[in-house]
């Protein structure tokens, strides 16, 4: 996940706990910090390589920025990355908003269950299908321990 | 941002495609090599041809002493020798949910949109020792796309960062002033690693007390007047942009005298050989899992764990289960 505030307005905390939440839903979170811009954000889709980009915006500079990044990303041939967006977005853009490709447009009030599941389920399933389980030994969550590790541990 | 690529006739595929400079390839390529996906095995031993040129560099030290700060300004340096710099930042993971936020590329912002530089974030993912599992990979990967400086920067947890050493051909730890304690810490493990240190955030009242203790230690080193390399000691602000050419001066002459003692072949091949036991141990692993499911590896640990088996016949059952016959402890063919 990238998530990134474009525009120059300074307010991320959205950003932050959403990037949070995302992470607590064991998602890895790419957060490119404020201020970005459309060939910034586009740049770190890329070298992320990501599976999906959420953009916060809070400034009204949405009309102007949302259809830079989608163009940069045609241009790029990143077509299979879902895109998002959160914050203020007024109810009569939204159309034109969703016609871009830019999906959720997710406003204020909005619950971090419902960003979450909308990402799991927006997500592209070719995208998803890349990631594997985990080896024994590798990677393994504090709550299920496996004895590699312990081992691994004590014969250090 | 690279829009003029030119794809021969035929379809390239992904590892052509990356020797070619195609920047989303090599992103492609390195979440391949993350996820561990099938198809990632093959693609390594084609690119393992193509890499071998690049300068590796790690950078360790303990959180906000500045590694991301400091790396970008390395960067920026580096470009303006006309290198072409990658940078690999490892984060960590949450142990208990595997999610992650990965936040170097926000203290990275400056080097956005120069086409010569490639910044990808990596998740260690449960790996310990400061690295993800798969960051070595990552690195052969950017070799092979003709990075001529890869830099690591490692998670930045403390002690345990010693895998970097067999990641890197020169590791710089990073230090601050006014962490009396930090020092004391870096003494056994991270100390010996480093083939120089930056103290930064040199701008500090009590920096030169920081670099002198530093000195102090390294001359407890008694075979440092045989050594061919006396680790220096570069007093930075990462902010400014203070000791960062000198840090890259530095980095050039180590690797000079890494080729000219015969350790740049020395250190290749012991990460050669690290990372052949690690394949082994790997595959090992795998047949293991394949052999026993997830139920009968929990009950034989749980057997363990009650003293009703002991780990170490149970080791060795396993293994011959798997077609390994390890020697029986008397064999009695006669060596």
């Amino acid at each position: 996940m990238l998530v990134a505030k474009p525009g120059l307005d300074g307010h991320d905390r959205g950003a932050k706990v959403i990037a949070r939440a995302l992470r607590d839903a064991g998602m890895e979170v790419i957060y490119t910090g404020i201020r970005q811009t459309p060939p910034m954000i586009v740049e770190a889709a890329i070298q992320e390589d990501v599976d999906a980009i959420l953009m916060s915006i809070l400034s009204g500079a949405h009309m102007a920025i949302f259809p830079k990044v989608m163009n940069l990303l045609r241009e790029n041939g990143v077509d299979d990355v879902l895109v998002m967006a959160g914050g203020i977005l007024p109810d009569e853009d939204i159309p034109a908003i969703e016609a871009m490709g830019v999906k959720g447009n997710f406003g204020p009030g909005t619950s971090l269950a419902t960003i979450i599941e909308f990402v799991r389920a927006n997500v592209s399933p070719e995208r998803m299908r890349q990631s594997l389980p985990p080896l024994p030994g590798e990677s393994a969550p504090v709550d299920a321990p496996l004895a590699a590790d312990t081992a691994r541990e004590a014969t250090r | 941002m690279t829009s003029s690529q030119t794809p021969p006739p035929a379809q390239p595929d992904l590892v052509e495609r990356l020797l070619a400079g195609d920047r989303r390839a090599l992103a492609r390529a390195v979440s391949l090599i993350e996820n561990r996906a099938p198809e990632a095995r093959a693609m390594l031993a084609r690119l393992h041809a193509h890499s071998g040129h690049a300068h590796i560099v790690g950078f360790t030290g303990s959180p906000g002493a500045g590694k991301s700060t400091l790396v970008t300004q390395l960067a920026r340096e580096l470009r303006k020798r006309d290198q072409r710099v990658g940078v690999i930042a490892v984060d960590p993971s949450s142990p208990f949910t595997g999610g992650a936020i990965l936040g170097d590329r926000i203290r990275m912002q400056e080097l956005a949109g120069d086409p010569n530089v490639f910044i990808r974030s990596m998740a260690s993912r449960g790996s310990v020792g400061g690295l993800a599992v798969a960051t070595r990979d990552a690195v052969r990967a950017l070799d092979a796309a003709g990075f001529d400086t890869i830099i690591i920067e490692t998670v930045g947890a403390g002690q345990a960062e010693v895998e970097i050493v067999r990641a890197a051909q020169s590791v710089v730890v990073v230090t601050v002033p006014g962490m009396g304690d930090d020092i004391q810490a870096i003494k056994a493990g991270i100390l010996e690693i480093a083939d120089i240190f930056v103290v930064n955030k040199a701008d500090r009242p009590d920096a030169d007390r920081a670099a002198a203790e530093l000195r102090m230690l390294l001359s407890l080193d008694e075979k440092r007047g045989e050594r061919a390399w006396r680790i220096p000691i570069i007093k930075a602000v990462a902010t400014t942009g203070e000791g960062v050419t000198e840090l890259a001066d530095k980095l050039a002459a180590h690797l000079e005298s890494l080729r000219e003692t015969g350790q740049l072949a020395a250190r290749s091949g012991r990460q050669a050989q690290s990372e052949m036991l690690a394949l082994l141990h790997q595959a090992m692993i795998e047949r293991i899992s394949h052999t026993i499911g997830e139920e009968e590896w929990k009950r034989l640990v749980a057997a363990v764990v009650e003293r009703e088996r002991d780990p170490y016949t149970t080791a060795d059952e396993l293994a011959r289960r798997i077609g390994l016959a390890p020697e029986a402890p008397e064999a009695p063919e006669g060596r």
